[in-house]
């Protein structure tokens, strides 16, 4: 049991450990049950801050290099909220991502798309005192892996939060609009429930692009919690 | 109205995948938890990853949340820069053999009857969403009061135990093995 699996109103919202047309699943996903531990017996809902210093363009995965990357330029936005819809201020937002060709630089990474040398693909900022949060970056492309026969995940952003413990913490994917890709995917199929699925999916905004620049998505994230609340006693 | 605040649905977790290294896994200064001036006693930490058929998982990304020499977790303010303050976080990629290592200190033993110990969330492709354990160090005579340790049951505890090298030695290690008959007890938190 997981705690998603234990409450009624999560029932399906997050992927299980075991899910085979992921094949990387069967070797790695444990089998056994796992241990529940009271919140009240356990410290992991003390207060955690992953120490990363934050650089003028940390942000900003167009200004990382000498020169501009290739590709759509874009934005991505959001808040970060918590379970009781509050802002998640002043917490750390990572996100990776594989170039306008579909390609990581990553030494694991054998795609025959180019590499471009102006484009890490790595980014981290801060959320806001409003729990908001601002990236500018070239729009990913989509890449095949070797999952299946004619696998190929749908263009993604990857994220990374913390919060305030590490029971809010998440890693999580950014998808983008009606992508074709998402019918085929078994990492994006692996949530059960439809709805949850399409939160991953971002939402392209007219109103925050910005003229003769860049297109826009929005994306917020929920984060587990707040810790002040135990989840024994939600209803 | 109810003054109930509208319950959000939290986001769903998708895997870290293989490729975080130049990422989340790009941060070296996060294998050392220690300043020249943080107090306890000075340990190497290795910590190994296995999967399903004993074999050494190259692709993981592991982090650790652990007390200071007196027991407390004593995050700093969001934001603040980095000091000789202890922080209790560290996050390694492991490599090729399935390990990497942190240099950290011992943590204090809890006030309130428990065992000293460290907490892990342990990331890979493979995994769709992260596994919560936690490490406690072989020969503590506290082993026997620690209610976290109390809840698994006896053949499995040795799962969750760290072991020096030798004994004395400032470097221990600890094994998570994700299946298996040795698999490692992980937490419904």
């Amino acid at each position: 049991m997981t705690h998603d699996e234990r409450d009624p109103l999560l029932t399906g919202t997050q992927p299980p450990l075991l899910y085979p047309p992921y094949q990387s699943t069967v070797l790695r996903a444990p089998t056994r049950p796992l241990l529940r531990v009271p919140a009240n017996m356990s410290d992991f809902n003390a207060p955690v801050y992953g120490y990363l210093p934050i650089g003028e363009a940390d942000h900003d995965l167009t200004r990382q290099s000498a020169e501009e990357p290739q590709g759509q330029r874009i934005t991505v936005s959001g808040r970060v909220l918590d379970e009781d819809g509050r802002p998640v201020p002043h917490t750390l937002v990572e996100l990776w991502q594989a170039n306008a060709g579909g390609r990581y630089r990553h030494f694991n990474d054998n795609h025959p798309a180019p590499i471009d040398p102006h484009f890490t693909g790595s980014g981290r900022t801060m959320t806001d005192a409003e729990g908001r949060y601002r990236f500018v970056t070239i729009k990913p492309g989509a890449y095949p892996w070797r999952n299946h026969h004619n696998a190929w995940r749908p263009a993604h952003i990857h994220f990374s939060l913390f919060g305030p413990s590490f029971l809010s913490r998440v890693v999580t994917q950014m998808y983008f609009p009606n992508d074709p890709l998402f019918p085929y995917d078994p990492m994006f199929q692996s949530i059960p429930d439809p709805r949850a699925r399409e939160r991953l999916i971002s939402a392209f905004s007219l109103d925050l692009t910005e003229p003769e620049w860049a297109l826009a998505y929005t994306f917020d994230i929920i984060l587990r919690g707040p810790n002040s609340t135990p989840f024994e006693q939600r209803t | 109205m109810s003054d109930m605040p509208t319950r959000l649905i939290a986001s769903g977790s998708q895997t870290v995948g293989p490729f975080f290294h130049f990422g989340p896994g790009d941060h070296p200064q996060l294998g050392s938890l220690i300043a020249p001036g943080t107090k306890g006693e000075r340990l190497d930490l290795q910590v190994r990853v296995f999967d399903g058929q004993g074999a050494a998982v190259p692709d993981a990304l592991v982090e650790i949340w652990q007390a200071d020499a007196e027991g407390r977790f004593a995050a700093p303010a969001p934001g603040a820069p980095r000091t000789d303050a202890f922080t209790g976080f560290g996050r390694m990629p492991t490599g090729a053999d399935g390990r990497c290592t942190f240099q950290t200190i011992r943590p204090g033993p809890p006030a309130d009857m428990e065992a000293a110990h460290i907490n892990l969330c342990v990331f890979m492709r493979g995994l769709l969403r992260h596994i919560y354990t936690r490490l406690y160090f072989a020969g503590d005579p506290a082993l026997g009061i620690d209610p976290v340790l109390l809840l698994v049951p006896d053949q499995r505890r040795a799962t969750l135990l760290a072991h020096p090298q030798a004994p004395g030695s400032a470097v221990w290690t600890f094994d998570i093995h994700l299946q298996g008959d040795q698999e490692t007890v992980f937490f419904d938190l």
